[in-house]
């Protein structure tokens, strides 16, 4: 299991760093979705690969999944969320004022 | 506190002052005066105990304790004088500039810096410890550059402003490094310590650096050669700032400075030749340059580099006789410089101009102002029977003396006697030229004397100078007072008096004068010959030139790194971590796999994952075609949920789904704008090293994540595990953590969200965005914006939706759960009405604007925190308590509760907002479209009307609301 969350991980990031050096602006943000993807899954999986123990105290469960990555994971979420959505938007912006979707405004060599 | 609270006063009037704008224009002045009277009235009772020869020090608490540095005032005779210099001329000033100032500047700003310049240099005075010094020291370059570029649309102004904070900010570095080896060669950052370390200081043998960096300090701060150039420029600034900061204060901190650490610092060969070389250089060339200026201002402001220089020279002689004539040439100075300066002011503001060689004559149409500025002007001349007089005269004395110790033992009386000459014929100048000798012509305004209100200040200080040159016995007290705390010592004996026989002093003085008269009556002669040399031998061009060249040399930095080309930059850093990270994994030997034990593949597992691969390898291959590309990435989030499920983590499930949901909605909202299918790469080279370095990327971050997990680890969740229902009173870990033990991390995070979605309503504002007339595939979009059955679902659905909401809200502390989900839950069930009625329907049934749900949510988070602090925790303590409640039973009310109700308000506030602001861009770009598809094949004039109307809503809405630009 570890081997194949491993490659899924880094599956992810090829793609999303690939995408991110395209040179318009949505897949670019398609590539920072994909990376942010990645780096959740990784710092979540900094806690280990456990199954069937949330850490939700009981009586009956003897031991618990590490809470601490997945507390920073969720923050991580919302926040790749709100970057996401100002990303997009300033690609919106950035269509208006220049006239096209490339990252640099222009075509830079 | 005294002192404590004195020196804050004008802080506070600061503040005061901005608000009090609102009552009235001249308020803002009621409020500086008041701020000086009420520091005044503090500093009388102390003022009285060191009058009678104490030395009060006041310690308020530790300020960095790590460092030993304590927060401490000190008043003595020294910063007596001071305070008293800078309280007084401040009043006096503050009331000049209620008439100087015309009707077009802001008076609240102005009170407003001055006040926060007058509780600056009170700090700088005031300090009893060199760290909490420098940072008073700080605020009065940075207070004084904000008076400077007052005038924000001068560029003279702005430009004068920036050189200065550039030259007294860069000496106030410098002066930090001294005062961290003074601090640690007294043993103390105290000024008491470090007084008493006099012996121990001068025999370091890092004496000679800390007092060149002290002096850098020193002679930027107070104008000396050769960093003089800022002061002339700093004249942009209005005159009674000039005449306050300028010439009475702030440049007097670095003497300040002087006289301060003049025990600890004084008396080895390294000061005297340094300080009153310094000073003697500053003195001559001042006072030769002034008299070339033809603006009055730019005069007195190399005067006052002049007078500066004399000063310094006097510590710099530094026997104790020579420090008795620099205190009281502090006070002569502050007095004639503050009203010469003033009666500038009075001739620019009555005439329209400054410029010496278009006034004269002004005595028949100001007859007071002119009878002012004669006595100003001669008590700078040095003119018996004025208090300028008393002191140059016992400069001259020291000057005498000191030379005797070196041959040519007449050498430097020689060099002085010069620069007086020229100080005496540019104080004629300034009151002759502009006064007297023919009828003025080609004035901007026809000149007469000003209203009281601004001659009445200068009329006190004038009547000062009057008083202390006639009977300069009754300075006699303070001086001694003063100089007996700059020395730490009692002052020798002395006597000030106009008249002390025929002195060498006496003789140098009145060969000066002479010299002057004769310089001056001659003047043309040295203007033609100074024009030969003008603007050429400036320093401010070298600072220009340094300036330049090192602004030409940073951007050629910046534009070798950054060609302003994103792809070039993300694969310099992505090759770079490529690089770093294979080195730092392949050199530290040892297996990829350690030897925890791994879990068996299931089927289940495997699909997921094969399918999210195939997910995200989809994504990059049809990337081009992108509405296809945003679904493919969106299965690839559901199955990062799913993931999150299969890994005991039921709270990131939960988030994950709802932020995917969201997300998706954003994404194709804004696809909408975007052209709908990305364009061929012609670079198949780029591609290629492109796809090396994720392919690389990939595999490193692979390998990491395969050594990471089957390697054990320690955690330090055992103890959030084990403190959970103790300590914070829920069952659910993680959210305890997020609400309780993290709480102060979240706060920062739900600020970054609310940040962010404001920053995207400011980018979102007045933002006309090209609609597409048809998809991808070149069919038209589809008029039925709003689907029925969706419509009468989504209805339907709300309700519910909500009430699942506030189930998981409050079930978050003890159960999967919690602010963020049960916020991203209610957003989504909203977004689902605006999708499915239309932003319009919606708008009228919902609070339009989500601002103030950002700003509840900040508010009820921040002030749980604080309430915290009401019961003697620390911020964000939370607490809780089991209730029982008839029919739902025992349950728990944690005061973290509150904290997550704050994140769930910012949640909702942020998604809700940048979403509807989009959209409804969407609808006003949407609209016209209505009528093209159902206008039929020419529906022009429908449509136009149709663009009309939605561009006469947007037009009208910003007529009403000036403000929304």
């Amino acid at each position: 299991m570890e081997a194949l969350i491993s490659i899924l991980i880094g599956i992810l990031t090829a793609g999303g760093v690939y995408l991110c050096l395209r040179s318009h602006t949505f897949p670019v943000v398609l590539g920072l979705t994909l990376l942010s993807y990645a780096v959740n899954l990784f710092l979540f999986m900094m806690g280990r690969l456990v199954i069937g123990k949330p850490p939700i105290i009981s009586e009956q469960a003897g031991s618990y999944a590490d809470p601490l990555p997945q507390a920073l994971v969720l923050t991580a979420i919302v926040i790749s969320f709100a970057m996401t959505a100002y990303i997009i938007v300033l690609a919106l912006k950035a269509r208006t004022e220049m006239g096209n979707d490339h990252v640099d405004g222009k075509e830079v060599r | 506190m005294g002192l404590a609270y004195l020196t804050l006063v004008p802080f506070f009037g600061a503040i005061l002052t901005k608000l009090s704008t609102r009552l009235g224009r001249y308020s803002s002045a009621w409020v500086a005066i008041l701020s000086a009277t009420l520091s005044l009235f503090l500093l009388w009772p102390l003022a009285i105990q060191v009058w009678q020869g104490e030395t009060i020090i006041q310690r308020i608490g530790p300020w960095l304790p790590e460092l030993g540095i304590d927060l401490a005032f000190r008043l003595d005779g020294l910063s007596l004088l001071f305070s008293l210099m800078i309280l007084l001329v401040g009043l006096i000033v503050v009331i000049y500039a209620r008439y100087y100032l015309s009707p077009r500047d802001s008076m609240g700003r102005f009170y407003a810096y001055l006040l926060l310049f007058m509780g600056s240099m009170l700090g700088v005075v005031l300090s009893e410890n060199i760290i909490q010094l420098l940072m008073f020291w700080e605020l009065t370059s940075l207070s004084s550059f904000l008076l400077i570029s007052y005038w924000q649309q001068r560029e003279e102004a702005s430009r004068g402003a920036r050189m200065a904070l550039t030259i007294t900010g860069g000496g106030g570095l410098a002066m930090l490094g001294g005062f961290l080896l003074l601090g640690n060669m007294a043993g103390s950052y105290d000024l008491s310590d470090i007084l008493l370390a006099g012996d121990a200081i001068r025999s370091h043998e890092h004496y000679s650096s800390m007092l060149l960096l002290i002096l850098l300090g020193v002679f930027t701060k107070s104008a000396q050669f050769p960093f003089h150039f800022w002061l002339p420029n700093a004249m942009a600034a209005p005159t009674p700032v000039s005449a306050y900061l300028h010439s009475a204060t702030m440049v007097k901190a670095g003497i300040f400075l002087l006289a301060r650490l003049f025990p600890a610092l004084a008396g080895t060969p390294e000061w005297t030749w340094i300080v009153s070389g310094i000073g003697i250089v500053t003195f001559l060339t001042g006072s030769y340059i002034a008299l070339f200026k033809h603006d009055m201002k730019a005069l007195l402001a190399y005067s006052t580099i002049s007078h500066l220089g004399l000063i310094v020279a006097l510590f710099g002689i530094g026997t104790p006789l020579a420090v008795v004539a620099g205190v009281f040439h502090i006070i002569n100075h502050a007095t004639f410089k503050a009203s010469l300066f003033m009666l500038a002011g009075i001739v620019d503001h009555e005439t329209g101009t400054r410029d010496m060689r278009q006034l004269r004559g002004l005595r028949r149409y100001m007859p007071y102002t002119a009878a002012l500025m004669v006595i100003a002007a001669a008590a700078m001349a040095g003119i018996p029977g004025l208090n300028g007089f008393v002191s140059k005269e016992m400069f001259l004395e020291q000057v005498v003396v000191y030379g005797d110790t070196f041959a040519p033992s007449w050498l430097l009386p020689a060099i002085v006697t010069a620069g007086a000459v020229f100080s005496a014929a540019y104080s004629i100048r300034i009151a002759h030229n502009v006064f007297f000798g023919g009828e003025p012509a080609d004035l901007p305004k026809a000149p007469h004397d000003p209203s009281s209100g601004m001659q009445i200040p200068v009329a006190i200080l004038v009547a000062a100078c009057v008083v202390v040159g006639l009977f300069p016995a009754i300075a006699q007290p303070l001086v001694t007072l003063v100089a007996g705390s700059a020395l730490q010592s009692a002052p020798p004996a002395f006597h000030l008096a106009i008249w002390h026989g025929l002195t060498p002093a006496l003789w140098m003085s009145a060969v000066a004068l002479a010299g002057g008269i004769l310089v001056y009556r001659q003047r043309e002669a040295f203007f033609s010959l100074q024009s030969l040399v003008d603007g050429r031998i400036d320093a401010k061009i070298i600072y220009n030139g340094v300036m330049r060249r090192l602004f030409a040399w940073s951007s050629a930095i910046t534009m070798n790194a950054d060609n302003l080309s994103q792809k070039r930059m993300l694969w310099i850093l992505f090759v770079t971590a490529i690089v770093l990270g294979g080195y730092g994994f392949l050199s530290g030997g040892g297996p990829l796999a350690g030897n925890r034990a791994m879990l068996p593949v299931d089927p289940m597992s495997a699909m997921v994952a094969i399918i999210m691969m195939a997910a995200a390898l989809a994504t990059v291959i049809m990337h081009q075609q992108r509405f296809t590309a945003l679904i493919l990435v969106s299965a690839v989030g559901l199955g990062v949920a799913l993931t999150f499920v299969k890994f005991s983590a039921p709270d990131l499930a939960l988030t994950q789904l709802a932020v995917e949901f969201i997300t998706a909605v954003l994404l194709l909202l804004a696809l909408f704008f975007l052209p709908q299918a990305t364009p061929d790469e012609q670079d198949r080279l780029r591609q290629a090293r492109d796809i090396v370095i994720a392919v690389f990327s990939g595999l490193g971050i692979a390998a990491l994540s395969y050594a990471v997990l089957t390697r054990e680890y320690e955690t330090i969740a055992d103890y959030f595990i084990a403190n959970s229902v103790s300590g914070g009173g829920g069952a659910n870990v993680v959210n305890v953590l997020l609400v309780d033990f993290r709480g102060f991390d979240t706060m920062g995070e739900i600020t970054v969200l609310a940040l962010a979605g404001l920053g995207i309503y400011a980018m979102l504002d007045q933002l006309k965005l090209l609609s597409p007339k048809q998809d991808a595939e070149g069919r038209p979009w589809n008029p039925d914006t709003h689907p029925l059955i969706l419509a009468t679902f989504s209805r339907i659905l709300l309700p519910l939706a909500m009430l699942v909401a506030v189930f998981i809200l409050l079930r978050g502390h003890n159960l999967p759960g919690g602010g963020f989900i049960a916020g991203l839950i209610t957003s989504a069930a909203l977004i689902v009405q605006y999708l499915a009625n239309g932003v319009e329907w919606t708008r009228s049934k919902l609070p339009a604007n989500t601002h103030p749900l950002i700003g509840y949510g900040l508010l009820t988070a921040a002030s749980t925190g604080v309430a915290s602090w009401y019961f003697g925790y620390p911020f964000l303590t939370s607490t809780f308590e089991h209730v029982h409640l008839p029919l739902l039973g025992e349950f728990e009310l944690a005061s973290a509760m509150a904290f997550d109700i704050g994140v769930f308000l910012v949640v909702v506030g942020t998604s809700l907002l940048i979403l509807i602001n989009l959209g409804m861009i969407h609808q006003v770009s949407y609209l016209p479209r209505i009528g093209k598809n159902t206008g039929g094949k020419e529906p022009k004039p429908a449509r136009a009307a149709a663009i009309d109307k939605a561009e006469k809503t947007t037009t009208k809405k910003q007529e009403d609301m000036p403000w929304k630009r």
